[in-house]
């Protein structure tokens, strides 16, 4: 598959180190060359620097051929529009985007666009365990595994 | 009308102005606190410091009730998302973004938005008009159909020079509205005749764009 990441922080960094070792082809997108050291020695994603809202870099990062466009910078109205370029302008039919608030996240999920508002996931998952929700405890485990796997993928590299 | 102006930038600033002085209710919103301050000074209770992508400064601005919502931050991706929620959540009935990268221009009215203006794209436009006579200058755009307005310049060594309008061949999705000669705007009709210097005003669909060209620009 290829996959085309905006952003490399945390997230973005974490899923182009985890799709590229599954085998996957991951470009990467950041405005500055720094943030790729998230990626850790020896980098197997591609990585571009510009910004991910300009079509000449998207075209440039292999847009026209990806399958999957991710986008995960800070800016909730960045990840907003390169998505819709990226659904509109060049058809990659699946498109994902981090947004932090959750009325715009409701929005543009109508739109077509997938969007995860990690602020609804993090307090409603929080309630949840305030509350005892018993549905949390299997949810609880999972989120341990997850943490687990993403600390030694880190020794690892 | 109550416009909301986005972005108090020197765009937002003399636009907020100028419509306030037109005699509009203005509102003009601007993120950064230090500089709506400064502003609220000058300018008073039309100033409201907020995010004008959150959907509860938005309520509290009364975009429920805008006639016109303006964007004209310095950054692309905020415009189009103030006009986008705009137009979703408020309904307002008519969005104008400013871009940045005039690329946009393109990509902005098929997201939606009403109109977009980037002068990166107006300013280039004078300039190609200053240094090539003849050429075809689009000054304006009708969102709906494709049909742009253009202005041309006739040379010296145009084809049409002399001519009468009926008889120049112009494509069928081409209209003359005016032609500007000596700070004068005439309404042609089909007999009359172009002039060297004339500056000639028609309505084009995009396709015809290239046809129109070759009427006017000299052969070979």
């Amino acid at each position: 598959m290829n996959v085309l990441i905006l952003g490399c922080g945390r997230v973005g960094s974490t899923l182009a180190r985890q799709l590229s070792q599954e085998g996957h082809s991951v470009t990467i997108i950041d405005l500055t060359g720094d943030a790729f050291r998230r990626l850790g020695p020896k980098p197997k994603a591609q990585r571009i620097v510009g910004t991910g809202m300009d079509q000449d870099v998207l075209r440039r990062a292999g847009i026209e051929t990806a399958d999957v466009f991710v986008a995960v910078t800070q800016g909730d109205n960045t990840n907003i529009m390169a998505a819709q370029i990226a659904r509109r302008v060049f058809d990659v039919t699946k498109v994902i985007a981090r947004i932090y608030d959750p009325i715009r996240a409701e929005a543009y999920r109508e739109l077509g666009i997938e969007t995860f508002c990690t602020t609804t996931l993090a307090t409603s998952l929080m309630r949840s365990s305030i509350d005892g929700d018993p549905r949390m405890k299997p949810v609880e485990a999972i989120l341990q595994d997850m943490d687990r796997e993403y600390r030694e993928q880190i020794s690892v590299r | 009308m109550y416009v909301i102006v986005v972005g108090a930038g020197k765009v937002g600033y003399y636009l907020s102005k100028r419509l306030m002085n037109e005699g509009h209710e203005v509102l003009l919103m601007e993120k950064d606190r230090r500089r709506a301050a400064m502003l609220v000074e000058e300018l008073g209770d039309v100033v409201m410091q907020g995010d004008g992508c959150e959907i509860r400064v938005m309520s509290e601005a009364g975009f429920g009730r805008a006639d016109t919502i303006v964007a004209v931050t310095g950054d692309d991706e905020d415009n189009l998302v103030v006009c986008q929620m705009a137009k979703r959540q408020f309904s307002v009935p008519r969005t104008i973004a400013r871009v940045n990268n005039p690329i946009n221009e393109d990509l902005f009215s098929k997201l939606g938005i009403d109109t977009s203006v980037s002068s990166t794209a107006l300013i280039y436009n004078m300039i190609d008009q200053q240094i090539e006579p003849g050429q075809i200058i689009p000054i304006g755009a009708l969102r709906k159909g494709n049909i742009e307005i253009v202005t041309i310049n006739i040379s010296e060594n145009s084809p049409v020079l002399g001519r009468p309008v009926k008889d120049i061949g112009l494509p069928d999705r081409a209209l003359i509205i005016s032609i500007i000669r000596d700070e004068n705007a005439l309404l042609p009709q089909g007999d009359t005749r172009f002039m060297p210097g004339d500056s000639v005003i028609a309505l084009v669909s995009t396709q015809d764009e290239s046809s129109l060209r070759s009427v006017f620009t000299e052969a070979g």
